[in-house]
């Protein structure tokens, strides 16, 4: 509408300034010949076919304007990562709107550390935002609670529930109601590079946590690299994920009965588990400042044997413009502690969800349900793994990528969540902390969770 | 008709001011007072229930020891980044002054470390700083000062300083042109009086430089100084408060607070502590300059 309005004024302009004309010639024209006066006249009737034409024009603007106001934009946030890239997001999105003429969708990324706070602002800052938004696993109670995204529950064919892999349902559930649909299944596996292990004589890689230290010895003792695991320790969400990981292996747990278990048993073995590897020098302490994107360059230039990571970088870690150590890289589940796991995961995974504040619900509903069609996920598994369960089994997904996909079939089974809080980003703050003065020798590991555990009481956590 | 027109100028002033105090009030003063009503509430950034509280948020800001330890880190940052600041600001302003070759080619490349947004100062350290392939390991084990690559900004102890060095390098350069401008006052009779007297080098600095800088030395230190309490860009993008929560500042608490934790309240309440915090430091240094004031 406003492009209609603006060519009015510029064609008013126009004929504004004829009139002018006419005015100041209108004097003389009194005592010229007829000649002229006729050539006034004719200017005068042009001006009147300008200006007929002139409202034509606007008015043909108008109806395709009207046209055009039936189309809805939708507003989509996503998280910036390597799995799905800005550019596949964008063809995939591309994909939809010409499938659905009339809507049409603003995509826009930022990175995972940022995605958070930039849902909460938009959903706080009220009408204007996004329509659909991509969440992480450990929002969905503080989203529900808070009313930021919309309980889709009733829109979801039974079909659909029974189709998809079932831990991934819980990436996107609080309380039984569903507030999204997953869309990467994702969770950490043990990457090793499978040269180093043959060099320093391993046939087979670690089927535990304790196997995993004593071959990590091994190679640090062969001189092959310096510090043979990395992990991305970063004080961020990051290093939670590999702590729950661990945690999980030695069978313990988050809470129980609302009561803090994690600096108890299982919890707290793991966080002794991750001290020891780094007083051994058998971790790199460089650990302490990554994040995954550095967990890949730096198994990806050869300086680690093993690493704990996400799906994507198997792909990446075997490509040759990426990676100095392509061909070498393999994939298992991460390991259990023998006794109480065999193997152990997190679950890592994310959803889409339509906001409360969308003008546009059942249009954005559609476009999330595009984007997790089994089609498309099909069509970019080499990026990130389907949520379908009937993928794992099609031959054309596992092509190329059979030792991931053996390790999804296991891991995907075992998805440890992480706590269930609506003031989760508070909790996991805490303990990010805590564990890092562990890690940092500041507090000894059970003095570390004892402290996490003791705010979480006093402050009553949610 | 001399006394109307008086009334009728201030009337017109006041309208012609009119605009510019509905811009301070609305982008200055409002935000302010909201600010303030919103610290004596429980005040969840989502929800719609706002319960007061009165002092509450205060009380507990006191009590929570990740406030006092923001405080602790805010104040590490400070003094050490203005510390530094000012010798290597004088310092490179004093060698500047200097005619030589290449003085002014020396001059202009002081903008540019200025001109870079802290940002793209942050990401750049942080490169030089990385612990697998950063320029500061290779150049310190190259000199045989270093026996192995190490990791600067994962190590608590260490990761603030190497955030103020980051800084310092961006930020003394605003110091050193202030009082370069300044040095370039003082009038060269003064120092050429005070050779013949047999003055040294010290004592010219000390009762000729000295003095001719140092309005110019107290404006950087005000400005630096607010600068360096308010810290969080340079935060946010080195380190996001790690490791083990020793590079958290007060700026970064409040953001964490308001939009990680959506306590808007307490949020309200540890920034106008902040403020509180800068106001302190700034009466020092206006009294220091109304003592010198005095005794010029």
């Amino acid at each position: 509408m406003r492009a209609v309005t603006e060519d009015d004024e510029g064609e008013g302009g126009r004929g504004a300034r004829a009139a002018r004309r006419r005015r100041v010639g209108a004097g003389p024209a009194a005592c010229v010949p007829g000649r002229l006066r006729r050539e006034f006249r004719k200017e005068n009737r042009m001006v009147r076919i300008r200006f007929v034409l002139t409202l034509l024009v606007a008015g043909l603007i108008g109806i395709a304007g009207l046209a055009f106001a039936q189309d809805v934009t939708l507003r989509a946030l996503f998280m910036q990562q390597a799995a799905y890239s800005d550019s596949d997001v964008r063809s995939m999105t591309a994909d939809f709107e010409q499938q659905h003429p009339g809507i049409k969708v603003d995509v826009e990324f930022v990175s995972y550390e940022a995605l958070h706070n930039k849902i909460i602002t938009a959903a706080a800052a009220g009408g204007g935002g996004y329509d659909v938004v991509h969440f992480d696993v450990i929002w969905p109670a503080e989203f529900a609670q808070n009313d930021v995204l919309v309980d889709i529950t009733g829109k979801l064919p039974q079909d659909m529930i029974d189709q998809v892999v079932p831990g991934a349902w819980t990436t996107v559930m609080y309380d039984g109601r569903y507030y999204g649909i997953p869309w990467i299944l994702d969770t950490k596996y043990l990457f090793y590079n499978k040269a180093m292990l043959e060099k320093a004589g391993i046939a087979a890689p670690p089927t535990t946590w304790q196997e995993l230290l004593d071959q990590a010895k091994t190679i640090k003792d062969a001189g092959i690299v310096d510090y043979p695991i990395v992990w991305s320790w970063g004080q961020a969400e990051a290093i939670i994920c590999d702590y729950t990981t661990l945690l999980s292996a030695f069978g313990g747990s988050f809470f129980e009965n609302g009561q803090p278990m994690f600096n108890q048993g299982g919890g707290l073995e793991a966080l002794q588990y991750m001290k020891q590897s780094l007083d051994e020098g058998l971790s790199n302490p460089a650990s302490t400042e990554s994040l995954e994107e550095d967990v890949r360059r730096i198994f990806s230039s050869g300086q680690a044997a093993f690493a704990l990571n996400w799906t994507y970088m198997y792909n990446l870690a075997n490509d040759p413009a990426e990676s100095q150590v392509a061909g070498q890289v393999e994939v298992v589940p991460a390991p259990g502690d023998g006794t109480h796991s065999q193997v152990s995961a997190v679950n890592g995974s994310m959803g889409l969800g339509v906001t409360t504040g969308s003008t546009h619900p059942d249009q954005a509903y559609q476009y999330i349900e595009y984007l997790t069609s089994r089609a498309v996920q099909e069509k970019y598994a080499k990026l990130s793994l389907p949520i379908w369960k009937a993928s794992y089994d099609d031959p054309a997904v596992a092509q190329g990528q059979e030792s991931l996909i053996a390790a999804a079939k296991q891991s995907l089974g075992v998805m440890y969540p992480r706590p269930l809080l609506i003031q989760y980003p508070q909790f996991s703050t805490w303990l990010q902390t805590d564990i890092h003065r562990a890690l940092l020798d500041q507090a000894t590991p059970k003095d570390a969770l004892d402290n996490t555990a003791n705010q979480v009481i006093q402050r009553n956590l949610d | 008709m001399r006394v109307w027109s008086a009334a009728r100028r201030a009337s017109v002033a006041w309208l012609l001011l009119l605009p510019a105090l509905a811009v301070v009030g609305g982008v200055v003063g409002y935000p302010f007072f909201r600010t303030l009503y919103l610290g004596f509430f429980r005040a969840p950034l989502l929800g719609k229930t706002r319960v007061f509280v009165g002092l509450a948020n205060y009380l507990e800001a006191f009590a929570r020891p990740e406030f006092r330890a923001a405080v602790v880190h805010t104040l590490h940052f400070t003094v050490l980044s203005i510390g530094l600041e000012l010798i290597l600001g004088v310092a490179v302003a004093l060698f500047l002054n200097r005619a030589f070759v290449g003085q002014r080619f020396l001059r202009a490349l002081l903008i540019l470390p200025l001109a870079l947004p802290t940002v793209v100062n942050a990401v750049m350290w942080r490169w030089i700083y990385n612990p697998e392939y950063g320029a500061l390991n290779a150049l310190l084990t190259q000199l045989h000062i270093l026996p192995a690559y190490r990791s600067w900004l994962g190590a608590p102890g260490i990761a603030m300083n190497m955030i103020v060095v980051a800084d310092v390098w961006k930020n003394f350069t605003l110091v050193a042109l202030l009082v370069l401008a300044a040095l370039q006052t003082i009038p060269v009779e003064l120092h050429d009086a005070a050779r013949v007297d047999g003055a040294g080098g010290v004592q010219r600095f000390r009762y000729i430089t000295l003095p001719g800088i140092r309005p110019a030395l107290l404006v950087a230190l005000v400005l630096r100084t607010v600068e360096a309490l308010k810290v969080f860009d340079i935060i946010y993008v080195m380190t996001r408060g790690g490791p083990a929560s020793s590079t958290k500042t007060l700026s970064f608490l409040v953001y964490e607070e308001a939009f990680s934790f959506l306590q808007l309240g307490s949020a309200a309440a540890y920034a106008f502590l902040t403020v509180a915090l800068i106001l302190v430091f700034v009466a020092v240094y206006i009294r220091l300059l109304q003592s010198r004031g005095v005794a010029g």
